[in-house]
């Protein structure tokens, strides 16, 4: 498994309590209107994302990011800082 | 073409349908005439004021008014100008005194409003490779600081010492840090563990800057706020406060002791391209903050009356986020925002003026009805606040 798939795998892990809806996810599935997630949620998941991976994902980093693709990548960038 | 202000139409639905059901408009509240800190007309009903952040009753205070008068007629109406300009008279530096003597501190920069002081500070100190780090609860006027600012913003779970301490941990350690803290939360009342959390800050290596907007005149020895009343006068690095809570009037203001503090004067925006505050203003300020230091039978009296309001409505069976009362915001939880406004509108009714509150300035996605208690209720004011809240929750269904 690629460094990427992994983190796919872990991100959409983390995601799984908080998809009400079972909605199916891709690179392309964004928290917001996908999601429907609202700001107490994201904070929450944000929380757990930075946990898992021991990373700090800014407010100025969130606002950059709109889909799950986006937010792996983020991850990718900062693990490897 | 897109109308600019289409964004908003949802919201504009939403209203509309609340209107309909014949509710009054909670953001239309007129008071046609107050009698006193506690008390107010509205719609030619006599209204007893449970939630106006008057905390110390200071409004009515005739020391107060006769300066406020006394500045009126010697200074004038306004200033017309900046503070750094032809904005600053003798009573703003009064005001600046009186909160120097107050708080002890060497420093004191005041501040249009208290929105003005969190927004001028915040993003002002914090700049470009800087780090805030802020309680997830924190009020608007501190979020929109960070906003205007340059710095990376990073938040932390309300009130855990654990996740600050965590977040603190991942930053680069020769970073400058800026940890934001507020001594009572406003929506829930409830107070931080400022003990714990300015220990984690200066372990990592952060400077303080701690909101006391919601306790001065009554926490600590001084009256200075939570942080004095957890002992750690001169361990907080910034106290951010208001004068339109306890104070009685209107204006912001930051204190510290930090040496370079007054090069704030010239560089921080909300501060210089602003107009300063009339002098009647300001000179109610001083002579309200210098009442404020001894105001010890007043301090007591409200904590007595929080204590009335929390115990009554806890043994009505409301549902109240704290189960002892930590603040004198007394808050009231609701089940959705029906219940809330229906309540809310039924206590209006009845004569009593609360807040009604729901997300997004609420944490949690809560509804909420928020009472702040006066130094200056009697005993029988809060008996028949109980009496119709009783009436109100029953009419509603929040209490059996």
């Amino acid at each position: 498994m690629t460094d990427r798939a992994a983190i796919t795998e872990a991100v959409a892990a983390q995601i799984e309590p908080f998809n009400k809806k079972g909605i199916a996810l891709t690179d392309a599935t964004t928290f917001q209107h996908d999601l429907e997630w609202d700001s107490l949620t994201v904070m929450d998941f944000v929380a757990a994302i930075e946990d898992e991976f021991d990373i700090l994902i800014t407010m100025n980093m969130q606002a950059e990011i709109e889909t799950i693709g986006q937010l792996v990548d983020a991850v990718a960038k900062l693990k490897s800082e | 073409m897109t109308d600019l202000f289409s964004k908003f139409d949802a919201l504009i639905a939403e209203k509309a349908a609340l209107m309909a059901t014949g509710v009054r408009d909670p953001i239309g509240i007129v008071m046609d005439e107050v009698k006193s800190p506690t008390e107010a007309v509205i719609k030619g009903k006599d209204t007893i004021l449970l939630g106006t952040y008057n905390y110390m009753g200071m409004t009515f205070d005739p020391d107060v008014i006769r300066a406020g008068k006394e500045a009126l007629d010697s200074y004038g109406s306004g200033t017309n100008g900046s503070r750094c300009l032809n904005g600053t008279f003798r009573d703003h530096i009064d005001a600046e005194e009186a909160l120097k003597e107050f708080y002890g501190t060497s420093h004191a920069m005041v501040f249009s409003t208290g929105y003005q002081a969190n927004l001028g500070f915040v993003s002002t100190i914090a700049g470009k490779g800087d780090y805030v780090i802020l309680d997830a609860d924190s009020h608007a006027s501190i979020y929109d600081g960070c906003f205007l600012g340059n710095a990376e913003i990073v938040r932390f779970r309300h009130n855990s010492v654990e996740d600050l301490d965590k977040r603190l941990g991942r930053l680069p350690a020769e970073a400058a840090k800026l940890v934001v803290l507020e001594g009572v939360y406003s929506m829930l009342g409830d107070i931080a563990p400022l003990d714990k959390m300015v220990a984690v800050a200066k372990k990592h290596g952060a400077q303080v800057l701690v909101d006391e907007a919601h306790s001065m005149g009554f926490y600590g020895p001084n009256g200075r706020g939570v942080y004095e009343a957890q002992g750690l006068d001169g361990e907080v690095d910034f106290v951010v406060g208001t004068f339109s809570k306890s104070v009685g009037t209107v204006g912001g203001f930051v204190v510290s002791n930090h040496p370079s503090f007054e090069i704030l004067r010239l560089v921080c925006r909300p501060y210089v391209f602003t107009a300063s505050l009339p002098p009647s203003v300001v000179a109610t300020a001083a002579t309200s903050i210098r009442k404020l230091m001894h105001a010890h039978n007043k301090r007591a009296h409200l904590w007595e009356n929080v204590k009335q309001l929390h115990g009554g409505l806890k043994a009505l069976g409301f549902r109240l986020p704290t189960d002892t009362p930590e603040s004198a915001i007394v808050t009231v939880l609701l089940d959705d925002q029906d219940q809330a406004v229906t309540m809310w509108d039924k206590m209006i009714e009845l004569g009593v003026y609360v807040n009604m509150a729901r997300p997004p300035a609420t944490p949690a996605g809560t509804f909420l009805l928020r009472c702040s208690l006066c130094a200056e209720h009697t005993r029988e004011q809060i008996e028949t606040v109980l009496g119709r809240f009783a009436e109100a929750g029953r009419a509603v269904g929040a209490i059996a």
